[in-house]
């Protein structure tokens, strides 16, 4: 601190503490909506302190879902986004790796061309060409299962070229090291380059871990069986009938499963989280 | 670009580059050539025969009152959206710089809501702001406004912005922090020790040498008010009431699968491509700006 102004500091501490407690109100409303019964909920004023209900409710959504919405249990939709959100992570990460690795270390005909093919994705988010995106899943049977709630969304020009920035990196003489120790360019990248990205890795994971878990756009095209549904596109649903039955302390219920793992994921790893922030920004 | 050390190895290099080639090739370029095709052909209802007829789709597009209307909301929507959670998180991070110790925890504090998904995040103050139940909504009843964001245009954009902002504070609070910590603490002493006060000190010196950091959060929040907010509209006001808050994103969707508009609707995604492909351009231009900064 520059100068010390008690009243200065008390000022910012103050500041501060109202900002953190607008962020935190929606959810603390929401927690307290998921810990009452319904009737509790339709007699306004609502509730702001929590109720009795908690576990009740939470049994109700993960085990049977939501009636007014004919819903599927929320374990079932949880299952599914963790299978997404995972599936997205490592398959981004692993394809990126590779293909970073072929462009940094060999030199190949086509080499950039590959790379700006790559780079292209960058401007072509799903939101932009949903028909056509969607026709090619339809075709390829991709419409209701796991592999195209992840295959179509594991290309990611942002992971290349993360490892490609840290490969350009690691320094040559490693290289050269391994190339006279006699290693082959596989067992290069399996002993040395790989253990040296695991802090690129990890940054990753979290961000595309978030990414992959707060998909909505594309599971709701593509999936029509409840099955498949996953807990973020699931909300919404429930949200666009609750208006007739008003269980609004399901939904909620709902809202906070939705968002604890990847808050959980944030809070627990912030350092790789705000790494890859910054790093996949660049 | 390269490394002056490189293996030697004819087909490997093909191999590791597969997986991501086809996935983008299938997923990416194919499609989106698919929309540009498209969007210069007219297929009649029955997708069984189609005419090629050059730019009349996107003239169509551009003459039609409701996509001028989705280009206003957007507009409205996402400068909102971007100068107020932009606004509150340099106040926030701003004062957490000033604060010596803590400054990690109230980071904790305040990161969290980007993990929570725009759908959640719309739910979220959906509920708060609902006309029967919310919290908020009785509040604003009780001092005498008539809020019903299901038949009130603005006030269901007021809910959206409000949404998405909140999503957002986190993000753009860790840049600002880690912009306002990398600003040396000489400057700022000897602008002090010249007798500006704290006012003044953050104007001549902090502004100036925070601006590299807004701008670019102002890119990065103007892309995720394009394009990621889908989930908040399509929760909370499928675009409603008659059409306040819908956005090109969302009327590319229901104009794709409620319209069943073709040529229309490949003529839309192609102009978002192009807004993309300039917002990108002009991310990347700033970046490389930067570094001589």
């Amino acid at each position: 601190m520059v100068e010390n102004r008690p009243f200065g500091t008390l000022l910012s501490h103050l500041v501060v503490l109202f900002g953190v407690l607008i962020v935190c109100f929606p959810v603390w409303i929401t927690f307290v909506a998921a810990t009452h019964d319904q009737a509790a909920l339709l007699r306004p004023p609502i509730p702001l302190w929590p109720g009795s209900h908690f576990f009740e409710n939470m049994e109700t959504i993960l085990f049977a879902g939501v009636r007014s919405s004919r819903s599927a249990p929320v374990a079932v939709m949880l299952l599914n986004s963790l299978v997404m959100a995972v599936g997205i992570a490592v398959g981004k990460i692993a394809i990126s790796i590779i293909a970073a690795y072929a462009i940094v270390y060999f030199h190949f005909p086509l080499r950039m061309v590959f790379f700006w093919m790559i780079f292209i994705t960058l401007m072509l988010p799903v939101e932009v060409r949903i028909l056509p995106t969607f026709e090619v899943v339809s075709n390829l049977n991709l419409l209701n299962n796991y592999g195209g709630l992840i295959i179509p969304l594991i290309a990611s020009a942002t992971a290349t070229f993360l490892f490609r920035q840290f490969f350009l990196s690691v320094p040559d003489e490693l290289t050269e090291a391994a190339r006279i120790d006699g290693a082959g360019p596989m067992r290069f990248f399996w002993d040395v380059l790989l253990p040296l990205s695991r802090n690129s890795i990890a940054a990753l994971f979290v961000i595309q871990f978030i990414y992959g878990w707060n998909q909505y756009l594309w599971p709701l095209l593509i999936t029509t069986e409840e099955s498949y549904y996953t807990v973020v596109m699931g909300i919404s649903r429930m949200l666009n009938v609750v208006d007739a039955a008003a269980e609004w302390n399901l939904v909620m219920a709902t809202a906070l499963l939705a968002m604890l793992p990847p808050v959980v994921v944030v809070i627990a790893m912030q350092r790789q989280f705000v790494r890859g922030l910054v790093e996949t920004e660049k | 670009m390269q490394k002056r050390v490189t293996f030697d190895n004819r087909l490997l290099p093909y191999l590791l580059v597969t997986p991501q080639l086809i996935i983008t090739i299938v997923f990416f370029i194919w499609p989106a050539g698919q929309a540009l095709f498209q969007s210069l052909l007219r297929e009649d209802a029955f997708g069984t025969s189609s005419e090629f007829v050059w730019f009349e789709n996107f003239v169509r597009v551009i003459e039609d009152e409701s996509y001028l209307n989705s280009f206003r909301v957007t507009a409205i929507f996402s400068i909102s959206v971007t100068v107020l959670s932009l606004a509150i998180a340099l106040v926030l991070a701003v004062m957490a710089d000033r604060i010596v110790r803590g400054g990690t925890t109230y980071r904790t504090l305040l990161i969290w809501p980007y993990a929570v998904a725009p759908a959640v995040a719309g739910a979220l103050w959906g509920f708060l702001f609902n006309p029967r139940i919310g919290v908020l909504a009785y509040g604003i009843e009780s001092i005498g406004v008539n809020w019903n964001y299901f038949l009130n245009g603005d006030q269901a954009m007021l809910l959206v912005v409000f949404a998405s902002a909140w999503s957002r504070i986190g993000y753009n609070f860790v840049f600002f922090l880690a912009g306002l910590q990398a600003i040396p603490r000489s400057l700022i002493e000897a602008a002090a020790i010249d007798g500006a006060g704290p006012a003044r000190r953050f104007w001549t010196v902090i502004f100036p040498l925070l601006s590299p950091t807004g701008f670019f959060l102002m890119v990065v929040n103007i892309v995720f008010a394009f394009f990621e907010t889908f989930g908040v509209i399509h929760a909370v006001t499928q675009g409603g009431p008659s059409k306040a808050t819908e956005i090109l994103v969302y009327k590319v969707w229901s104009d794709s699968f409620r319209g069943l508009d073709l040529g229309g609707s490949a003529a839309q995604s192609v102009i978002l491509m192009a807004i993309v492909v300039g917002l990108t351009v002009v991310q990347f231009r700033y970046i490389e700006r930067r570094v001589h900064y």
